[in-house]
């Protein structure tokens, strides 16, 4: 069963030239609207228990105000919302926080805008207190405190009890490193329990690390509902996307779906990877030396060139990614119809398991600027240990050890 | 309506919290905190008696204290008080509140009650220390108290139901917030606090009665100076009054409701 159901839900503002006529409507009477300023479109989606949805988009895509639908401070101008059981959502931390009161009195006070009573907060104030943190501070008032402490008390007050839905904007990405490690436990921890997740956020780690599929948002639609990486690869293929320019996926053999984007000034022709007998291999083993040869084709004039790989893992987790600008050969002023062939020789020190390579090619620093050609998924490795000795992670960092018996 | 009420109801250990917080936080930096609620109002009565009472005191009839006049401007003071703390706070609370509805799922007429809930506690202390001053001032008050109650509840109904109607209306229109500050102090000297109904020309008298606050305050002025049972005729009028702005405000709430966060 699903416990949250978006249904179909559109949300727009609409303007009067008076706001009288606003009014007057409400009384029976209609206006036409000046203007109808349209922020989503026909929204479908659901999260089943314990489920854990990431929603990504640019700014100005309508993230903010279908989590405000989805909590229900706005209300959708058509179709509905259905949810079973209870939300709890940080949309900010440390709403309803007064800076007079003390760090406990203010755990009371908002935990009642949150609909609990002072005896429900009675049983959790102590574990509150210890999950903050933050020692005496916990009963002086809030004005003294540090942003970040504010903050551990904000969100140890929102999830004091597991909710069905958790619904989280952004609000993690502050805080310190340790804190960030403890929430996010939680976050796991209650999910385990079933809480199912909404979370919002342009952190790449994040959303691939916590959740099992994301949504991508532009101009009020959903454009994508799928397997995070693929939504997360679509989605920074936008970003990159200028006019004129094209976001093509397909699937390929092994169900991976590769994101090819650009605008077409250069494209990749061919990717290779090689061993150090020059021969294509799919499966390398821990530290042997390989070499990725990319093949260019320019097809106009262009003032530079820079070509980046990035090899990721399973999870899409970023494991190592340079690119020719750090390598300091930007090739410049390129006549249009070269083609160019790069060769980056390494040795794979990774761990065993299943990688791939995302290729792109652009001017500057980043892809940013100018994006000729971005692939993601361009190619897939297996890496198998056949002569190392066993050891478990995305790296190989090989040690030497000495002991004394003492 | 049964809905919202639950919600209301769900909500009640909120609204507590929320006007204990505002006292606390009244006290909290402050030497005199609460106190000042009180010194407020009477330092405002004391201006008055010390201004007026030279132009004034002759023409009141009915008390023979030296201080009567006194004591006629701090009765009606206290009625107006709760008037005007209710509905001028009421204008502008969803509005000041307007992050807190976008961000917080919760029913958004739990900030009216909380209004009226601190508001009534501010007057009930005001009373107290009315009282206080009555007994110094050699004037004791009768057992026309038992009124009070009910003047009280025109009062509040009168002033949430015109301090909400503008409220709601306030998020879609903010002038009618600066509009309001104006007409409120017009509303103060066209309402029997300062002066009496019989020191105005006669053919104006009957005029007066136009404004709901003249019959409520009269009330205040009969328990609390004259020590007798208000004249309930003119509380008909005001008490009508009441009942549809609050009404208004009501429907007003539900028609807005779908709306309101939009433009917050």
């Amino acid at each position: 069963m699903s416990i949250l159901e978006v249904k179909d839900v559109s949300k727009s503002f609409i303007d009067y030239s008076s706001e009288w006529k606003r009014i007057l409507s409400w009384f029976g009477l209609s206006f036409e609207p000046k203007e109808e300023h349209k922020i989503l479109n026909h929204i479908n989606f659901s999260i089943k228990r314990g489920e854990a949805i990431g929603i990504v988009g640019q700014n100005g895509a309508g993230k903010s105000t279908l989590l405000k639908i989805v909590t229900q401070t706005l209300k959708p101008s058509k179709g509905s919302v259905n949810i079973n059981g209870r939300v709890s959502a940080i949309l900010e931390l440390g709403m309803g926080f007064h800076p007079d009161l003390t760090g406990r009195q203010n755990v009371y006070h908002s935990s009642g805008l949150m609909g609990f009573t002072h005896s429900q907060i009675d049983a959790v104030i102590d574990e509150i207190e210890e999950f903050a943190e933050i020692g005496d501070y916990f009963d002086q008032p809030v004005r003294t405190y540090s942003s970040g402490m504010g903050m551990r008390v904000a969100f140890g007050v929102a999830t004091a009890y597991r909710p069905d839905i958790l619904i989280i904007d952004e609000a993690l990405s502050v805080g310190d490193a340790y804190f960030q490690h403890k929430s996010f436990d939680r976050i796991r921890k209650f999910q385990e329990d079933g809480t199912s997740l909404l979370l919002v956020s342009h952190d790449r780690n994040a959303i691939q690390s916590i959740c099992d599929r994301a949504i991508l948002l532009e101009g009020g639609s959903v454009i994508k509902d799928g397997e995070p990486e693929e939504v997360m690869d679509f989605y920074n293929a936008l970003i990159a996307q200028k006019e004129n320019s094209k976001v093509e996926q397909k699937i390929l053999d092994d169900g991976k779906v590769e994101t090819i984007s650009g605008t077409g000034e250069v494209t990749i022709k061919n990717i290779r990877l090689l061993n150090s007998k020059n021969k294509i291999v799919e499966y390398i083993s821990v530290g042997e030396e390989v070499s990725l040869e990319i093949l260019v084709k320019v097809n106009k004039n262009i003032d530079e060139l820079v070509l980046g790989y990035m090899i990721k893992d399973r999870l899409g987790q970023a494991i190592f990614g340079t690119n020719t600008h750090h390598l300091k050969e930007e090739i410049k002023n390129i006549k249009s119809e070269t083609n160019i062939e790069y060769k980056f020789t390494f040795n794979a020190n990774v761990g065993v398991g299943s990688y791939s390579m995302a290729v792109a090619v652009h001017s500057g620093e980043s892809h940013i600027i100018d994006n000729y050609e971005w692939r993601d998924n361009a190619l897939i490795f297996n890496v198998a240990n056949q002569d190392k000795d066993e050891f478990v992670g995305t790296s190989w960092i090989a040690p030497t050890l000495e002991y004394k018996i003492i | 309506m049964r809905y919202t009420l639950q919600s209301i109801w769900a909500y009640r250990y909120f609204i507590i919290s929320s006007i204990k917080t505002e006292f606390k936080t009244k006290f909290a930096r402050s030497k005199f905190g609460g106190l000042w609620m009180i010194f407020h109002p009477l330092a405002q009565v004391l201006i008055y008696a010390l201004v007026l009472s030279a132009v004034l005191k002759a023409k009141l009839s009915g008390i023979d204290s030296q201080y009567a006049y006194a004591i006629y401007l701090m009765a009606g003071m206290v009625g107006w008080n709760l008037f005007i703390d209710i509905s001028s706070r009421s204008l502008g609370v969803f509005i000041e509140n307007g992050n807190l509805i976008q961000k917080m799922s919760f029913p958004k007429l739990t900030l009216p009650l909380i209004v009226i809930g601190s508001s009534l506690t501010n007057f009930f202390l005001l009373f107290l220390a009315m009282v206080v001053v009555f007994g110094f001032l050699g004037h004791y008050i009768s057992f026309a108290i038992l009124w009070i109650p009910i003047l009280v509840l025109i009062t509040i109904t009168l002033a949430t139901g015109v301090g909400l109607t503008l409220g709601i209306l306030n998020v879609f229109i903010r002038d009618i917030g600066q509009i309001m500050t104006i007409i409120f102090q017009f509303w103060f000297w066209l309402t029997p606090i300062v002066y009496s109904k019989s020191m105005l020309p006669k053919e104006y008298q009957d005029l007066l009665y136009l404004n709901p606050m003249s019959g409520v305050v009269e009330g205040y002025h009969s328990i609390l100076v004259y020590n007798k049972v208000p004249n309930l005729e003119l509380l008909i009028y005001p008490s009508i009054l009441a009942i549809f702005t609050f009404i208004l405000a009501l429907f007003l709430y539900q028609k807005s409701n779908r709306e309101m966060a939009d433009l917050l």
